[in-house]
């Protein structure tokens, strides 16, 4: 298999440091995320936390809670500003990773081709299935745990999830700001409709968010209480030979492996790292526990 | 009195008359241009002569035979109508104003100095003249029971402006009221109209036929000066009668200090009563100014006599009020056997007051029932408009709260369903009103509930009945009133067996709040919803309702929308929400909204197919996916947990066996070698 790295680009680093790069020590970590690619998840964090919270409150009105946390958030006028700018925050993170999937195809892949279809591609392919199968299996003990590749399938899954939810909520949402403008070529009742969609949409991706990708992600009992890769964009290499063992075969078996390798983050910044990951995950968990309550104990 | 004086008055009149009568026709007979009355009959008696003045088209006819009767009949026409001396006929019109001075010069003399006089020298087109009482050719004497100023014709002539709602009743300064009514049932009127004695007093024999003065004026026949001489005209030797009050010839003597007849006997109020025998004041606080004296059940029976003269009824005699006095007793008071009843005089506030909880209460014999003066005081009563009276609007709400303070003897019987009731009058916008802003316009208890008719609202008579609220507030909020009674909530629009709600259902009743304030405005999506709990459950499902929910007010409300006071329905064309209006209603807060926008559903739910089925099925459609999403994701988690488990065990272990140094490799290569199977 080609051993063509998809994201990262690491080369600008590993010239201005190539002694170390050259030498690798064992403490050596893999660079999985660009410093783009983890500046977009930390402001997707951002906008998509204020976004749930702030929405909630509206969809949650009934609850005691809603009512207290839109006081603290400065009043409805306040949290509705609040989550217009994080909406407006979510467009821009989109149309960055656009603008970087455009980048990436110009300077690694030359073509569409081979970004979309290569081996590291996001797109859903006949491994992923074949992958899920195996992981069904493996996880009724009928067979042992796949050779993941790059991405898995429900990392792919989680990304297309992103790209759905955009669009849904979105759209609905910017009918909601600009009701008048939208209600020039549809009918008034379409607002009634945008209003259910967005809301229910927004309840299935705080809801997947805040549990299931937690879980995929960053609370697996074997990853607790924290996976940072995403945030230090680093990940060791013992885990990346357990996680993602076909990357590490593949990049092995080109010799490329070293291109990849950093020196780990200095510990002050995996801190303040682990600080704010902490924050997140406890606003995210909060909000799975309100909705549960408000949900079962006060739906009206 | 009164063919005696009508004489006096009309005698020399009629004398004049004959004189003129004789001269006239001296003059007639000397004249013979001038034309004669059968000159002017040969035209005025035909009955369909007319002419217009001042727009209206007034009769000319003249009956011949009714003037030759008249007590003028012997006159020539020109001997009134002077100005037709000399004229040929027929004359030009209109002619000048007959003057009855030019032969009645003392009657013409009192008439001008007299309010009526007066008011026509003031150019008062409400004034009376000559004619308006005494017609013009048909004047009869005022014996001949014919004649207008007839003594039972009298009342009624002079009812014809005095009466309760004539424009001279209501727009000039007359401080006397239901004359008419009050003359017919006093015992004057009673003589005269019922029992048909001519020589009853009527109008004029008090206040004379032409010297017609106020009261004030010191000439008048009924100011306090003369009203003693003006009613012994009539009753002579009264005096006798008012033996202790008026110690003989005194009450003519010194008027100024003893009390005039009408103190007691008001005008046109004379009632056929007994009134108590001459006692004075001061033979009562000859022993009640001892501070010292007490009733044999030991209550105090001092009277501060500052009090009395301080009060509203300084001018009231004790015994006016403390009734059933013998003032042929060495001590008057002792055949006293009942409390003062304030009703002989307030007779109407009486009666209110019998038919109030209030009154019930102490026909009941209750011992908490209040009288009047639990409320006015006893000797030092103050009129409501003084400050310091416990009436005064600004101290009302104490002197109710006296009872109906929580824990005080009204508060504590009471089962409704109103509480604190003092406190939250306090705290509310009337409250502040009143006692803050010192208004003292401003609603107090008995604007409301009345000051002497008070009754349960339960009782369809009580002004808090809600049949009756929207009158009572509407006699402050008159233009909230007009709307309301013509909303879909008035019971003069709306007719149903369904209760309807009135001011207090929406505002309440103690606690009524400004509408700005946010307290208000989040309530009411609650009290509207009290009836409308369907439409009101939806409404909150939508995002007005929602923010409103947050405790956000700057979004519609329920009266937003469908209005406040003047709610109609939808299908109305007049309504807030109607076709023609709706989009003009959504520019209140969406200033560029359209027909389109205003089709948004502002109370649509997605638990209705039949009414909204694309939020029906587009709320289905969102759970399915909700719901297969979760499943699926939750699924694939709960089955990777114990895989997890175990290789977090794994991976623990390897640790460990790293840090020992040895079995770490064994582990290590055992899972890869799984791995790689």
């Amino acid at each position: 298999m080609p051993t063509d790295l998809e994201l990262q680009t690491p080369e600008t680093e590993a010239e201005r440091r190539p002694t170390r790069s050259q030498r690798p020590l064992p403490e050596h970590e893999f660079v999985r995320f660009t410093r783009l690619q983890r500046t977009l998840h930390a402001c997707m964090i951002v906008s998509f936390l204020s976004l749930a919270t702030t929405g909630l409150t509206l969809k949650f009105s009934y609850t005691g809670w809603a009512a207290t946390l839109s006081r603290l958030l400065g009043g409805f006028q306040t949290a509705g500003f609040i989550h217009r700018s994080a909406a407006v925050l979510m467009f821009g993170v989109f149309v960055a990773h656009l603008y970087n999937l455009v980048h990436l195809k110009k300077r690694e892949y030359k073509s569409w081709r081979a970004l979309l279809l290569g081996p590291d591609t996001m797109l859903p392919t006949s491994q992923d299935l074949r992958q899920f199968i195996a992981t069904m299996r493996w996880f009724i003990g009928m067979g042992p745990r796949p050779q993941y590749g790059r991405w898995t399938y429900w990392e792919k899954f989680d990304y297309f999830a992103v790209f759905w939810g955009i669009a849904v909520i979105g759209s609905t949402g910017l009918t909601l700001w600009f009701p008048i403008f939208f209600t020039r070529f549809l009918p008034g009742w379409a607002i009634n409709v945008a209003t259910v969609i967005h809301s229910d949409e927004a309840l299935l991706a705080t809801g997947f968010i805040f549990t299931v990708h937690f879980f995929n992600t960053h609370l697996r009992p074997e990853k607790f209480p924290m996976d940072t890769t995403i945030f230090t964009g680093h990940m060791p290499l013992t885990e990346l030979k357990r996680d993602k063992p076909l990357e590490y075969e593949t990049l092995v078996a080109s010799g490329k492996l070293e291109e990849h390798l950093e020196e780990p983050q200095p510990e002050i910044v995996v801190r303040t790292i682990r600080f704010f990951a902490w924050i997140a995950l406890s606003i995210g968990f909060s909000i799975v526990v309100w909705i549960i309550y408000a949900m079962l104990f006060a739906y009206k | 009195m009164s063919t005696r004086t009508v004489r006096s008055i009309f005698a020399p009149g009629i004398a004049l008359t004959l004189l003129i009568i004789a001269g006239s026709a001296l003059t007639s007979a000397q004249s013979a241009q001038g034309p004669t009355s059968d000159d002017c009959l040969a035209c005025h008696s035909d009955k369909s002569l007319t002419t217009q003045r001042s727009g209206r088209t007034v009769s000319l006819f003249i009956d011949g035979k009714r003037f030759s009767s008249s007590v003028h009949g012997a006159l020539n026409c020109t001997a009134c109508h002077a100005d037709l001396e000399g004229k040929d006929l027929p004359h030009s019109t209109p002619l000048a104003r007959v003057q009855c001075g030019s032969c009645h010069t003392d009657e013409q003399k009192q008439h001008s100095h007299s309010l009526h006089g007066k008011a026509i020298a003031r150019g008062d087109n409400l004034a009376p003249r000559c004619v308006d009482c005494h017609g013009n050719h048909d004047i009869v004497p005022v014996r001949d029971p014919r004649s207008a100023v007839a003594p039972l014709k009298v009342p009624f002539l002079c009812g014809r402006c005095h009466r309760e709602g004539t424009p001279v009743q209501t727009q000039r300064n007359i401080d006397q009221h239901n004359i008419l009514e009050n003359y017919s049932e006093s015992i004057h009127g009673e003589a005269l109209l019922k029992k048909g004695l001519v020589v009853a007093a009527n109008c004029v024999s008090c206040h004379t036929p032409h010297n017609i003065l106020p009261h004030t004026d010191p000439n008048s026949s009924i100011n306090r000066r003369n009203i003693a001489a003006t009613c012994t005209k009539c009753h002579a030797e009264i005096e006798e009668v008012h033996r202790k009050t008026i110690r003989g010839e005194l009450w003519e003597k010194e008027a100024h200090v003893l009390p005039a007849c009408v103190d007691c006997h008001q005008p046109h109020k004379v009632r056929n009563v007994f009134y108590t025998q001459g006692m004075a004041d001061a033979d009562c606080l000859r022993c009640h100014t001892n501070e010292h004296l007490r009733a044999s059940d030991g209550r105090s029976m001092f009277v501060r006599a500052a009090d009395v003269a301080g009060s509203r009824h300084a001018k009231v005699a004790c015994s006016q009020c403390h009734s059933e006095v013998n003032a042929s007793r060495v001590r008057p008071c002792e055949t006293i056997s009942h409390p003062v009843d304030c009703s002989r005089c307030h007779e109407e506030i009486g009666q209110q007051y019998q038919r109030s909880k209030h009154g019930q209460l102490l026909a009941a014999n209750d011992p908490n029932a209040p009288t009047c003066k639990e409320c006015h005081g006893t000797h030092h009563v103050l009129g409501k408009h003084d400050p310091l009276s416990a009436t005064f609007s600004t101290n009302v709400p104490t002197l109710c709260g006296g009872c109906h303070r929580e824990g005080k003897k009204a508060a504590v019987r009471y089962t409704g369903t109103q509480h604190e009731i003092i406190q939250h009058y306090t705290e509310s916008i009337h409250g502040k009103g009143l006692l803050k802003s010192g208004l003292t316009v401003t609603a107090t208890c008995t604007n409301c509930h009345t000051a002497h008719g008070v009754l349960p609202s339960s009782d369809p008579q009580s002004t808090v009945n809600p049949k009756n609220l929207p009158a009572t507030c509407g006699a402050c909020h008159h233009g909230i009133e007009e709307q309301f009674e013509q909303s879909v909530h008035s019971r003069l629009v709306t007719k149903t067996d369904k209760e309807l709600p009135v001011c207090s259902d929406c505002h309440s009743a103690h606690t009524i709040r400004r509408t700005d304030e946010s307290g208000f405005m989040l309530d009411i999506m609650d009290k509207c919803g009290r009836c409308h709990a369907e439409i009101a459950k939806t409404y909150f499902d939508t995002y007005h309702g929602k923010v409103s929910k947050l405790g956000y007010t700057k979004t519609a409300k329920c009266y937003d929308c469908h209005g406040a006071h003047d709610i109609l329905r939808v299908t109305d064309p007049r309504s807030h929400l109607s076709r023609a209006n709706v989009v003009a209603t959504c520019q209140k807060c969406h200033a560029n909204a359209t027909r389109r926008f205003a089709g948004y559903l502002t109370h649509a739910t997605h638990h209705d197919p039949k009414k909204y089925p694309f939020l029906y099925w587009t709320f289905w459609g969102m759970t399915t996916l909700l719901v297969g999403t979760f499943a699926m994701g939750g699924m694939h988690t709960l089955l990777w947990l114990p895989r997890a488990l175990q290789m977090r065990r794994e991976l623990k272990a390897e640790e460990a066996a790293r840090s020992n140094g040895t079995g770490g490799e064994e582990k290590t290569s055992g899972e890869e070698g799984r791995h790689a199977d």
